[in-house]
């Protein structure tokens, strides 16, 4: 399990940190995968199955490992993950959305996992600076797609039931998924306009064999899409971090 | 054990017999230390204790996510939430291997959740105790998974195989998280006033639900001397607690932290630790449900289990109707090929 590997390293590997890097870039991917796998973790204890205790708790670490080697490019980890305002945090609004039912979450999983994949996909085959990381999180978001997938099928070709809620959440968190092809300054040699293109094709795929649709409608909130990136998020997201942060800001310079 | 395969023993034409030739033949392998595997021959009773010890540790290792859980959230560094995360998880992990040794007796997981979830069966009772600050996570890794491991080590022997097998493999991770918690716990003693103060205030209050996990003394211990002679278990409640107590100490001292009992001291005659009485009365009463969190654990439990219900109907019904269609597809394609 991915899980051992984030326990017995103690911090970032060196040779994933390159001088070149542009520090609010790597803030930008690594509060994707930091806040998302903040969700998943609250899952732990609450799954429909035990082996989904296992399945989402390998998604959250992945992304917690992902999300360590990105902050740590942009500085001190836990300075970053814990000191932060919710004005600094740029990641998607798509992330921080609360979990929901099981559909929700694995509605988001679609569309976020989808999206990560082919990003880093494209990152790791160039020679940027998050090229070294993104080659060993293409494996992990390899995996995260696949359990997506498979759960999408399973839903929305389930029960009736199972199918309906699937098509609540697609339709709910749709209007979150535009501001995943904003292009990020920092992030280069991404074509975000065929990165979309791709996302819709092979979400869209997905979709069609668990006999649902692509959910029409604007996918940009009442925010612009792209507001996430800038520091605007939804309410719920002041609780996460406040449940988040509370403990290391209570105790200002410990170690722990 | 195919020397009492019921195959071989009708085979010799055992007759009316059979069932106490059977079983003598059965206590004599056992006491000869050989492995009982599914396929063998049991007695009833046997296959009975195992499902209820097996049950209950599985049942343990899923309700024993919960007092973790609650901190993951809020772990104080990204290091340490992923190490919460990856141990919570490991628990799951258990939780499905335990589930898998006990489906080798003849019965489902499903039937298993459903005891755990009318109160039929138990899980250990240290999990309905609350983890009020985060030094409890450390507090859990060290006092309850080394009492755990204690306890644990000597099932690798166990009679029955698989249950044996599997937990070769658990004492390895749990020694792992002991590690994990006796470090945390470490870091707070050597840290902040307030955070050695945590550290303190969880170790005075794990201690005691910790040496109640070994169970009733040995005079009181319903199920020990059968277990015993069936090499389910090896040593004695009082014997694992004084093992557990004499390598608690140094530990505590490493730490620099004290256990909250004034009679606790080395006995040079007995080579071992003495320590005070154990309040059985709380021990009784968080069994029959009074504890802290029993309700609260219980009702979580089956709570995602209820409100998982349509996901695992999905799931089967999704299964069912691909299954139907792979075999409505195999059917065409032997009647084309003339099957």
């Amino acid at each position: 399990m991915t899980g051992t590997d984030a326990v017995q390293s103690d911090g970032v590997q060196s040779d994933d940190v390159r001088p070149d890097v542009i520090p609010s870039a790597a803030l930008t991917l690594g509060d994707d995968a930091l806040i998302l796998s903040h969700r998943l973790g609250e899952w732990a204890g609450h799954a429909p199955v035990l082996e989904e205790e296992v399945a989402l708790a390998n998604i959250a670490l992945d992304l917690l490992g992902q999300a360590r080697v990105l902050l740590s490019m942009a500085g001190d980890e836990d300075e970053l993950a814990f000191l932060r305002e919710e004005r600094s945090f740029r990641n998607l609004q798509l992330v921080e959305q609360p979990n929901g039912d099981f559909a929700h979450t694995i509605a988001r999983q679609l569309y976020f996992s989808f999206h990560q994949h082919e990003l880093y996909a494209e990152l790791a085959a160039g020679d940027g600076p998050f090229a070294p990381l993104a080659a060993k999180a293409v494996k992990e978001t390899a995996y995260h797609r696949d359990h997506a997938e498979q759960w999408t099928l399973r839903l929305g070709d389930g029960t009736p039931e199972s199918r309906a809620r699937m098509r609540a959440a697609l339709d709910a968190l749709w209007k979150y998924t535009g501001e995943m092809f904003q292009p990020v300054d920092g992030v280069d040699g991404v074509d975000w306009a065929a990165l979309e293109d791709r996302w819709l094709a092979a979400v869209g795929a997905v979709l069609e064999r668990a006999g649902l649709t692509l959910p029409e409608g604007p996918r940009s909130g009442a925010w612009a899409a792209g507001a996430g990136r800038q520091g605007l998020h939804t309410e719920s997201f002041g609780r996460l971090l406040a449940e988040m942060q509370h403990l290391h800001r209570s105790h200002p310079g410990a170690s722990w | 054990m195919v020397a009492v395969t019921p195959e071989t023993g009708q085979d010799s034409g055992l007759g009316a017999d059979l069932g106490a030739q059977l079983a003598a033949a059965f206590d004599a392998a056992v006491a000869a230390e050989e492995r009982v595997e599914p396929r063998d021959w049991m007695p009833e009773a046997y296959r009975a204790s195992l499902v209820r010890q097996m049950a209950q540790h599985a049942h343990s290792e899923i309700i024993g996510m919960q007092p973790e859980a609650n901190w993951i959230t809020r772990a104080p560094s990204l290091r340490r939430k992923a190490i919460l995360m990856a141990k919570v998880q490991d628990e799951a992990g258990h939780g499905l291997y335990l589930y898998s040794a006990a489906e080798t007796l003849g019965t489902s997981r499903d039937e298993l959740l459903d005891k755990l979830h009318s109160g039929k069966q138990k899980y250990s009772s240290i999990f309905n105790y609350p983890t009020l600050t985060w030094a409890d996570v450390g507090a859990i890794g060290w006092l309850v998974d080394g009492a755990a491991i204690t306890n644990q080590v000597p099932i690798c022997r166990c009679s029955y195989g698989p249950y044996a097998r599997a937990m070769v493999r658990i004492c390895k991770e749990e020694s792992f998280h002991q590690r994990q918690g006796f470090e945390l716990l470490m870091a707070l003693s050597k840290g902040t006033e307030a955070q050695h103060a945590m550290a303190q205030d969880a170790v005075n209050r794990w201690w005691w639900p910790s040496l109640m996990m070994f169970g009733p003394p040995d005079d009181e211990s319903a199920h020990s001397a059968q277990s015993m002679a069936w090499r389910i278990k090896r040593h004695s409640n009082d014997e694992l607690r004084q093992r557990f107590v004499d390598i608690a100490v140094p530990q505590a001292e490493a730490l620099g932290l004290t256990l909250p009992d004034p009679d606790l001291k080395w006995n040079e005659e007995r080579g071992h630790h003495d320590f005070g009485a154990i309040d059985w009365a709380e021990f009784w009463d968080v069994l029959k449900g009074n504890g802290p969190c029993n309700e609260q654990r219980i009702g979580q439990r089956r709570r995602a289990h209820e409100e998982g219900a349509w996901v695992r109907e999905a799931a089967a019904a999704y299964a069912e109707k691909h299954s139907a269609h792979h075999a409505a597809q195999n059917a065409a394609t032997n009647e084309e090929a003339g099957v």
